[in-house]
């Protein structure tokens, strides 16, 4: 599961360094969301994604720690999971304003205030 | 509770003034008060994190490290404090020279949401509550540069929303591999976790939060996107991007590499002096170039960025209360002079050099209030500046540092250059034919706040000896960080 999960961060890792060195912007937009879930996922990893009891305390009894999953990962990514949807929703509507001002999608095109 | 209060200010303003959104005159009247308020508490917090020692509050009630802890020690005080003071100048400063449409669409919401993240920045004890953080100063410094949707604007706003993307998924990264390594997120606990960790790891880690935080702090090799971005927006908008936002970034370089990452500063902080160095270098060379008077400004960030990290670099108390000054001196100098250079577009009608001047012959009172943060941001006594150099320099000399206080030096004079050329261009050479779109400046609101910030560098500058004192027991805060852990923590080590 762990040696799975890396080579899954490991590839959205680089299909978003990919897709955010392309000149197209609807590109770079797609590579920031990958970098996000790439990102994501690597907490979950990190965080130590095995199979355990949900966490849980009952006053009966009292599992364990060690036989609980941690929660938190969990909620760290479902934070970034929301905060990376607002600001993707954010550089779509700017990517819209973007072509619809300047008729360009090639980030190259978008020079003019660094002469 | 009064922790809480630089971040519940702007946040309840910023909600007060959605509810008044029709209403613009509400807005300012608000905006203006919840700034002034937000100072004062700054103020209050300041002066008791100075009599009483650190300040934590325990979110939710959740004891450390399992709630997310809000802590204001010296430095978090004093960083509150100027941001408070940059945003009563921004707030009074932006009713005169923003336009009707920008404050149309939540200009005053998004300036006090920013406040906020800022404040929340410098006052959060949980490396993942400074990602939140970050991301809502972020969030709403991205709408406040594209806001008004000129052409430069929103070339301006891809490329940093861009690279601030980038750096918050490194920044994530980092936190999702420290809490896989250590088990915790609360800084304190870091602290004291990192200890037994494997340092290689624990510099790797290191490495990965300084490129995140390196571009949020614009230091070199990853400072391109602040010239590209920062002189497109409304001047009030640049002056409080440039006063506060890289300086968050530097504050949580200091923050990080004073408490957490300790164990190896032969390798981290001697990189921390050499990127200092040339950032110090690049920025200041960048400015040569350019014949723009925000961009020219922007450069300069850039370079008095190098300045602040060389102090963390030297990584002596010395070393890091004249980088502590020197920030709050660059805070107040910078914003100034970026609102400095809208009421000189206000008068002209340009940013560009070659289309201005004469307006000393016109406008000296304007002149003489450039003068004095441009002289002071050069490094010249007895103003803020000097002062800030000179204990860097000092510190240097100290820790046998010859080659970055040789670097120093020379930065500052390319810096007075630099300065000079704006004085000529603008100020002292003969007028050009009139640019259309010139307007007189008759309001006090435009010329308040810069005489303020110009008073405040003059204060400081004069009033050297308490204010270094600050500094240096924020430093001393900062170099044995047990105070720190202890307060956060309680008696559990």
């Amino acid at each position: 599961m762990a040696f799975l999960l890396a080579l899954l961060v490991g590839a959205l890792y680089a299909g978003a360094l990919y897709m955010i060195t392309r000149r197209s912007l609807v590109k770079l937009i797609v590579g920031l969301a990958l970098l996000s879930h790439a990102a994501n996922l690597l907490i979950f990893s990190a965080g130590g994604a095995r199979r355990a009891a949900p966490p849980l305390v009952c006053d009966a009894a009292v599992p364990h720690p060690q036989a609980m999953a941690d929660p938190l990962p969990q909620a760290l990514i479902l934070t970034a999971i929301v905060i990376s949807f607002g600001v993707l929703a954010f550089s779509l509507a700017l990517l819209s304003r973007a072509f619809r001002i300047t008729g360009e999608e090639d980030v190259d095109q978008l020079r003019t205030t660094e002469e | 509770m009064l922790v809480l209060l630089p971040v519940l200010i702007p946040l309840s303003i910023a909600a007060a003034c959605l509810l008044g959104w029709r209403w613009r005159r509400l807005q300012h009247a608000l905006a203006g008060l919840g700034a002034a308020a937000h100072l004062v508490a700054a103020l209050r917090l300041l002066d008791v994190v100075s009599d009483r020692g650190i300040q934590v509050v325990q979110a939710g009630n959740w004891p450390a490290p399992f709630g997310i802890s809000l802590v204001a020690d010296l430095l978090a005080a004093m960083m509150v404090v100027v941001t408070g003071l940059i945003g009563l100048a921004v707030a009074i400063y932006s009713p005169a020279t923003v336009d009707a449409r920008r404050e149309a669409f939540g200009y005053y919401p998004l300036l006090h949401v920013l406040l906020a993240g800022v404040s929340g920045s410098f006052l959060t004890g949980d490396l993942f509550n400074l990602y939140v953080w970050f991301e809502v100063m972020l969030i709403a410094s991205f709408v406040l540069m594209a806001l008004g949707g000129e052409r430069g604007q929103i070339e301006g706003a891809f490329k940093y929303v861009t690279i601030n993307l980038l750096s918050s998924a490194l920044f994530l990264a980092a936190v999702g591999l420290l809490y896989g390594s250590t088990g915790t997120l609360n800084m304190a606990h870091l602290a004291v976790g990192l200890r037994q960790a494997d340092s290689r790891l624990s510099t790797v880690l290191a490495m990965l939060l300084l490129s995140a935080f390196g571009i949020k702090a614009a230091v070199f090799p990853l400072f391109f996107w602040l010239p590209a971005s920062y002189h497109t927006p409304p001047a009030a908008v640049s002056a409080l991007f440039a006063g506060l936002l890289t300086k968050v970034g530097v504050y949580a370089l200091i923050r990080v590499f004073t408490l957490i990452f300790v164990r190896d500063p032969a390798f981290t902080h001697t990189l921390i002096l050499i990127l200092a160095g040339l950032t110090m270098l690049t920025g200041v060379l960048g400015a040569v170039a350019q014949n723009d008077f925000r961009r020219i400004l922007s450069f300069h960030i850039i370079s008095q960025i190098g300045y602040m990290i060389m102090g963390l670099g030297l990584f002596t108390p010395l070393a890091l209360a004249a980088s502590v000054f020197y920030v709050v001196h660059h805070i107040i100098v910078k914003t100034n002079l970026f609102l400095i250079s809208g009421l000189v577009h206000r008068l002209s009608g340009s940013y560009d050099l070659s289309r201005l001047g004469g307006l000393y012959s016109t406008r000296p009172l304007l002149g003489v209030l450039f003068l004095i943060p441009a002289l002071s941001l050069a490094g010249l006594p007895p103003l803020s500046g000097f002062f800030a150099k000179l204990f860097l320099v000092q510190a240097g000399l100290e820790a046998g540092s010859t080659l970055i206080v040789a670097v120093a030096l020379v930065v500052s004079l390319l810096t007075l250059f630099s300065m000079m050329k704006i004085w000529g261009e603008v100020f002292w050479k003969p007028a050009p034919a009139a640019v259309p779109g010139a307007a007189p400046a008759g309001r006090a609101a435009l010329w308040l706040p810069v005489i303020v910030l110009a008073l405040v560098t003059i204060v400081i500058g004069v009033a050297v000896g308490p204010v270094f004192d600050l500094a240096r027991r924020a430093a001393d805060q900062l170099m044995f960080p047990e105070a720190y852990i202890r307060a956060v923590l309680g008696g559990q080590l």
